[in-house]
């Protein structure tokens, strides 16, 4: 098999996929080469998304240090997913697919789904676990008024990885008119390469605003890691540069790359949450973007090389560091990326970027029941 | 030539009675699934069935011996596990492969490892109606004794009425090997067995074998015995 990190990656999905993956990758490739792709990109990441988002110091919240935040909680819809989002409907639209299909956790990237659709003309069916639809209910109504219809999945743990399972199925049944706008650098090849990709702007740009206000590169990189796409579009921008040091945060309580196994789930071979038989495990964690059994198999391989170190945060830290980052700064994080909020403390270095992957408005619930 | 009668099962207890009763009412071939948490190819019925499964310990271990239980019945029946990649992942390709060969297995059938990949892994393969010609060669190069045709574009389960897209299916791959054709998913009433075998040389039933075995050997041996009835008016 091809697998696209080292022993990681793969097409491990049922033979009527295999065909419109060619497709996808054969288009992917075309228009990745393709200025006018990139023109067109930039232009919405300008003048639609609110690119390039800014970077601010946080002074008050690391007292002592010099801790950035890289600001993509103030990218239209309140999260970094509009990258990735925006990219595939454009390639979808070159693809001449009309219709999208996606899964979401949190509702951040269905509501970016939602949105690219309702900005393109495009139909969108977002697969959204019950249980899920339940702590993140005004993305929810947000997807509605967007346009797209949210699909209640019911099945197994009602979570992220039965709504992607979910919206892989519809693809299944789909695939000839239907594009399947994967959320996270996870599932079959091209899709993690291909989110990478997209959001690794995150990393170019970070690394530029650094350069200028600083100087010089930041001592360590950290970033909240469920799926893996926001971590592994700021590591981009940093992996040639083996001075700087890379941290990824897991949630304690969905630590695929920390405490999983090799295993396949939706499509590719990597760290997973499974049993010594190869069933995938629930994950369990207070933010819905990080309940994920999985992650993207190019994690699995930084991992495994060394060049990422994946930590963990619990539930409690998460929560800790999301009022400490409000009260200090006047900024409510969303629940995910509080995590790696959580680990900059404790660090030796002083000048620390870290990745602020989307705003906390959608948490609130969640965080004042569990006050 | 008579058609050829392949019925899914799902691991459990009472698997190798009513792969029994299967080939009592007609069968010709028992797929024996063994379960797996996040199957993709799969519908609503088979997937609860994996769940139930699962519920109960039927694990990689437990299902081997649900095989050679089974083997142990039908001694000269073809068995064939049809199951996920991540279970041979944990197990060791090469070892659940020889493992399965020691508890009675014929071949297996691997949903979410497509032809091309591991070609080693001897297993029949499955063609779909958007495999392209080239992948339907390697299909039937590939595949051990038998091409599976998926007749939709979609999951396993139930349908109304019987793909459109089986005829130009079984063209494509008549023209790619002289092996065998067997068509399932969405084939589960003995009109749809009739017509499917009327174009293939045999079909596959999961869905619908999964919800009479429910009811008991008694249902399944019954319900097999009426596609039974229904592929040899096409003989």
């Amino acid at each position: 098999m091809q697998l696209s990190y080292g022993e990681y990656g793969g097409r491990f999905v049922p033979e009527t996929l295999i065909p419109a993956l060619d497709e996808l990758e054969a288009g992917w490739r075309e228009a990745w080469a393709d200025p006018a792709f990139h023109e067109e990109l930039d232009e919405l990441g300008r003048t639609y998304a609110g690119r390039p988002t800014s970077l601010t110091l946080a002074e008050r919240f690391a007292p002592g240090k010099r801790v950035y935040l890289k600001r993509e909680d103030l990218l239209h819809t309140g999260a970094h997913k509009l990258n990735n989002a925006l990219g595939q409907a454009l390639l979808a639209i070159r693809l001449g697919k009309r219709r999208i299909v996606a899964e979401t956790g949190a509702g951040q990237h269905g509501v970016a789904a939602a949105t690219v659709c309702a900005r393109f003309g495009l139909e969108c069916v977002v697969y959204m676990g019950s249980e899920d639809m339940r702590r993140q209910h005004p993305n929810v109504e947000r997807m509605g008024l967007l346009g797209a219809e949210v699909r209640p999945v019911e099945f197994g743990t009602k979570t992220l990885k039965e709504a992607t399972s979910e919206a892989i199925r519809d693809w299944i049944a789909t695939v000839e008119t239907t594009h399947y706008l994967i959320g996270s650098c996870v599932g079959p090849h091209p899709y993690p390469e291909l989110v990478r990709e997209l959001q690794s702007v995150i990393g170019r740009e970070a690394r530029e605003q650094l350069l200028e206000a600083e100087g010089g590169l930041p001592e360590v990189v950290i970033a909240c890691v469920g799926g893996g796409s926001n971590a592994i579009g700021m590591f981009a921008g940093f992996l040639d540069d083996p001075q700087v040091r890379l941290i990824g945060v897991e949630a304690g309580g969905a630590a695929s790359l920390g405490a999983g196994r090799t295993a396949v789930l939706h499509g590719s071979r990597s760290a997973v949450l499974a049993d010594e038989d190869g069933q995938v495990l629930d994950a369990e964690s207070i933010s819905a973007g990080l309940d994920y059994p999985g992650v993207g198999p190019e994690h699995a391989f930084l991992r495994d090389s060394g060049r990422v170190e994946y930590v963990s945060a619990t539930d409690e830290e998460a929560l800790a560091a999301f009022r400490r980052l409000a009260h200090t700064e006047g900024i409510l994080p969303a629940l995910e990326p509080a995590h790696a909020l959580a680990r900059v403390e404790e660090l030796d270095e002083r000048l620390v970027l870290v990745c602020l992957s989307g705003r906390g408005d959608k948490d609130l619930d969640q965080v004042l029941g569990a006050v | 030539m008579s058609k050829r009668l392949a019925i899914y099962l799902m691991s459990g207890r009472e698997a190798p009675e009513l792969a029994e009763a299967a080939v009592e009412g007609g069968a010709d071939l028992v797929e024996l699934g063994f379960p797996f948490s996040d199957p993709l190819a799969d519908g609503p019925v088979i997937r609860r069935a994996a769940e139930r499964a699962l519920a109960q310990g039927m694990r990689t271990g437990p299902c081997l011996e649900v095989l050679a239980e089974t083997r142990v019945r039908l001694p000269e029946t073809p068995l064939v596990p049809m199951t996920y990649s991540s279970l041979l992942e944990a197990y060791g390709w090469d070892r659940f492969a020889a493992d399965a060969h020691a508890a009675g297995a014929t071949s297996m059938i691997v949903a979410d490892l497509p032809a091309g990949e591991r070609p080693e892994l001897r297993r029949v393969q499955l063609v779909a109606p958007t495999s392209t010609d080239e992948r339907i060669r390697l299909a039937a190069e590939q595949t051990d004794g038998w091409l599976y045709l998926v007749t939709v574009t979609g999951t396993t389960g139930a349908r109304d009425e019987l793909s459109p897209a089986l005829a130009g299916l079984v063209e494509r791959a008549r023209r790619a090997t002289d092996l065998p054709l067997l068509a399932g998913f969405g084939i589960s009433t003995p009109e749809q067995a009739r017509a499917a075998a009327a174009l293939a040389d045999g079909i596959v039933v999961g869905t619908s074998a999964l919800e009479a075995a429910e009811q008991g050997v008694a249902s399944l041996r019954s319900y097999v015995s009426t596609l039974r009835a229904a592929l040899d008016e096409t003989a």
